[in-house]
């Protein structure tokens, strides 16, 4: 990176606009990385300065006060005082406020405007303050609190050069001036002063109907709310499975067109297999998801910049305090039934981090999309197709008894573990409800890039390398001529040992070894199978209709119930386990969701066998 | 017979009437929760309405408005506040 005449720092209340005053500043440049040593995101983007210095403007987490309440608050604090590893104090800070709500967000303007720093406000929204009917001089708040104060209207690109010009004064002036603290309120004092300041920087206040207040009688009715909030799940998800599927039958397609014309193109060598068996397939085999991410993505950060999220939020808070849990949990819950890991990746939003990391553990219970293929064969080979009431099949009631399961085992254990390893204060729900507002397209076009590419590198990195273990243990030691490959290799040894140890559940010795690459991906499982039974074929089609019918030769009914049941909790992902990893902060946690959902997996699949056997199924 | 305003929790506050947070019981809360709560304005002398209570037959969560902005809290922290109706009819009290 180029190397930055200064450190300029984005601070305010949440919903100040903070992030979308940052993407007009700094455009599409940013590098987004955690702070060192916690899950704390640090977005940092290259700002100019009228003189076209360019300095380094990072946006801070949004925060209610110094005195910090969660890790968030905790490292805007330290980078203000100068205090956080890693991280150079700004020169200059940028207090953002929404225009609309002065008398709160005053009180952490002064705050930090008493630690004397060089410091510019940016009065935000003044638009949508006019929209309220609420007319402001900012050369009278200018006034009031002692530092310069420059109207923006962020999502219009209002009032940027002003801003930028101001930052350079003040970090010129500061640079002849020592810093200047100034008394120190309590929160109380600085409560009565913000409005008093608000109330001597409005020119007039009509009191025009809220919007928002209008909106919100329909979408908060204590009747009409929860169905309209499932009803936008509905379309939500048919978006991810429908929209995405042609983009990623493409992907799919491209994939295996790309590791076919190797095949044609090299001789044949183990260096070539290692390409297209190990490397190819397995990144492929999770890359096909960036479609179904980005869709489920857009979705989110649509609801999250429209301010109805929070919405969201407050109509299932009193569902997931049943559990222990917040409203707050219930958007990363929802996202893990397209893939566990945006769901994850979404956490961040929760502010307590016991809840959050229960969240986090149990997201893996969700349904993801990865499973779909694997239900899919079982039960198309295993349940007849027989209607068991007018318009519900069997076959049906089946996949909804699947995810059924993990639901109730998902709130099972964040009951558990919220009495137990993540006991804490009550999970209580607090929680701002913004103002509505129509999200811009640069700002979601941002979102949706930067997604792709937290993706995409994993993808990259973790994934490819453990692609390429797989296919080591799958391939070494060679076996001989004429020998099967897969049981003179090291997968095929773990798989005997494991045979010992699955028998119990009623899986056979092929149900072993195919756990092994399964490892991966879910879905690797039904490929794997099919190269177990030996089923060639291209069309997809006909090999999963030609690996059921030999599935229904090698497998019991109550071995393929157990089957179905086992992939309910076993956390056979090793995206999941990467991105728990990377939200968590270390390899504990991971151990610990591996641990306790094979151990769930293999009670669950040992029941359902158990069961089935002794009902005659066996 | 002395009057004076209707006093109740802030859960109990009929949709809105605007009132008056007259006394918080902080101890009743998680210390951290306290902390948010006050640094979205909700304490003492705070002028607050409720704007929306729970889904269906719950009463749980509330929507509070306080100056220009909602915030959604549970039952309990609502509990904890003893509010007074701000210009509603005067309630007598025994003497």
């Amino acid at each position: 990176m180029t190397r930055h005449a200064g450190v300029v720092a984005l601070v305010g209340n949440p919903n100040a606009g903070k992030s979308a005053l940052f993407n007009a500043l700094t455009g599409a440049r940013q590098k987004i990385a955690n702070y060192p040593g916690v899950t704390v995101e640090r977005k940092a983007g290259r700002m100019i300065l009228p003189s076209g210095e360019p300095v380094e403007l990072i946006d801070l987490p949004g925060t209610y006060g110094l005195a910090a309440t969660s890790p968030d608050e905790d490292v805007t604090r330290r980078v203000i005082m100068g205090e956080q590893a890693g991280q150079v104090q700004p020169d200059v800070l940028v207090i953002v406020l929404d225009a609309s709500n002065l008398e709160q967000h005053l009180v952490l303007a002064q705050e930090v405007l008493a630690l004397g720093r060089p410091t510019v406000v940016a009065l935000n929204m003044v638009d949508l303050a006019e929209r309220d009917g609420l007319v402001l001089d900012p050369a009278a708040l200018a006034v009031e609190l002692g530092a310069p104060v420059i109207a923006t209207v962020a999502v219009r690109r209002r009032g940027l050069t002003d801003l930028a010009a101001a930052v350079a004064q003040a970090r010129d002036a500061a640079a002849s001036a020592p810093p200047n603290p100034r008394p120190v309120l309590t929160m109380t004092e600085r409560r009565l002063m913000a409005r008093t300041m608000a109330r001597g920087a409005t020119l007039s206040e009509s009191s025009v109907h809220r919007l928002h207040a209008r909106i919100d009688r329909v979408l908060l009715h204590p009747w009409l709310g929860p169905p309209i909030l499932f009803a936008l799940l509905f379309v939500v998800f048919q978006a991810v499975f429908t929209w995405a599927k042609p983009v990623q039958d493409m992907l799919d397609a491209l994939f295996t067109a790309g590791s076919g014309w190797l095949r044609n193109t090299l001789a044949p060598s183990l260096a070539r297999d290692l390409l297209t068996d190990g490397v190819i397939a397995g990144v492929g085999s999770v890359v096909v998801f960036l479609p179904q991410i980005l869709v489920l993505f857009f979705f989110i950060l649509v609801m999250e910049a429209t301010g109805y999220m929070a919405r969201a939020a407050f109509l299932m808070d009193r569902m997931m305090a049943g559990v222990g849990l917040s409203g707050r949990s219930f958007i990363p819950l929802l996202s893990s039934f397209a893939c566990a890991v945006p769901g994850i990746m979404a956490t961040r939003s929760i502010t307590d981090p016991k809840d959050r990391l229960t969240t986090i553990l149990i997201a893996p219970m969700m349904t993801c999309s990865a499973r779909l293929p694997v239900y899919a064969v079982i039960i198309a080979a295993f349940i007849p197709a027989r209607q068991v009431l007018p318009g519900v099949g069997l076959q049906g009631l089946v996949l909804l008894a699947l995810y059924g399961m993990g639901i109730i085992g998902a709130m099972g254990a964040a009951l558990l573990l919220r009495r137990t390893i993540t006991r804490g204060a009550a999970s209580g729900f607090i929680m701002e409800l913004p103002k509505y507002q129509l999200p811009t397209v640069k700002d979601l076009a941002l979102g949706l890039w930067q997604r792709a590419l937290i993706f995409l590198r994993r993808a990259g990195t973790m994934i490819f390398a453990v692609a390429i273990v797989l296919w080591l243990l799958l391939n070494f030691p060679r076996a001989a001529p004429g020998k099967d490959q897969v049981d003179a290799s090291i997968a095929g040894h773990i798989a005997n040992g494991l045979a010992v140890l699955v028998q119990p559940i009623g899986f056979n010795r092929d149900i072993a070894l195919t756990l092994i690459p399964t490892m991966a991906a879910r879905e690797v499982a039904v490929s794997s199978l099919a190269t177990t039974y030996a089923v060639a074929s291209d069309d997809d089609a006909a090999r999963a209709a030609g690996l059921g019918a030999q599935l229904k030769t090698h497998w019991s009914l109550a071995t393929a119930l157990a089957f179905l049941a086992w992939f309910v909790f076993a956390p056979q992902c090793m995206s999941t386990i990467a991105v728990t990893r990377r939200e968590t902060n270390g390899w504990k946690w991971p151990a610990f969701m591996l641990g306790y959902l094979f151990g769930l997996a293999y009670v669950f699949a040992g029941a359902v066998y158990w069961i089935a056997v002794a009902a005659g199924l066996g | 017979m002395l009057w004076q305003p209707r006093r109740v929790t802030l859960d109990e506050l009929p949709l809105g009437t605007p009132a008056r947070i007259i006394a918080v019981d902080w101890g009743k809360l998680v210390p951290e929760e306290a902390d948010r709560l006050r640094a979205l304005g909700l304490e003492a002398g705070a002028t607050v309405q409720l704007a929306y209570r729970g889904v269906l037959w719950t009463r749980d969560p509330l929507a509070v408005e306080v100056g220009r902005m909602t915030v959604a809290l549970r039952r309990v922290h609502g509990r904890a506040m003893q509010v007074e109706m701000v210009g509603a009819t005067l309630a007598p009290v025994a003497s």
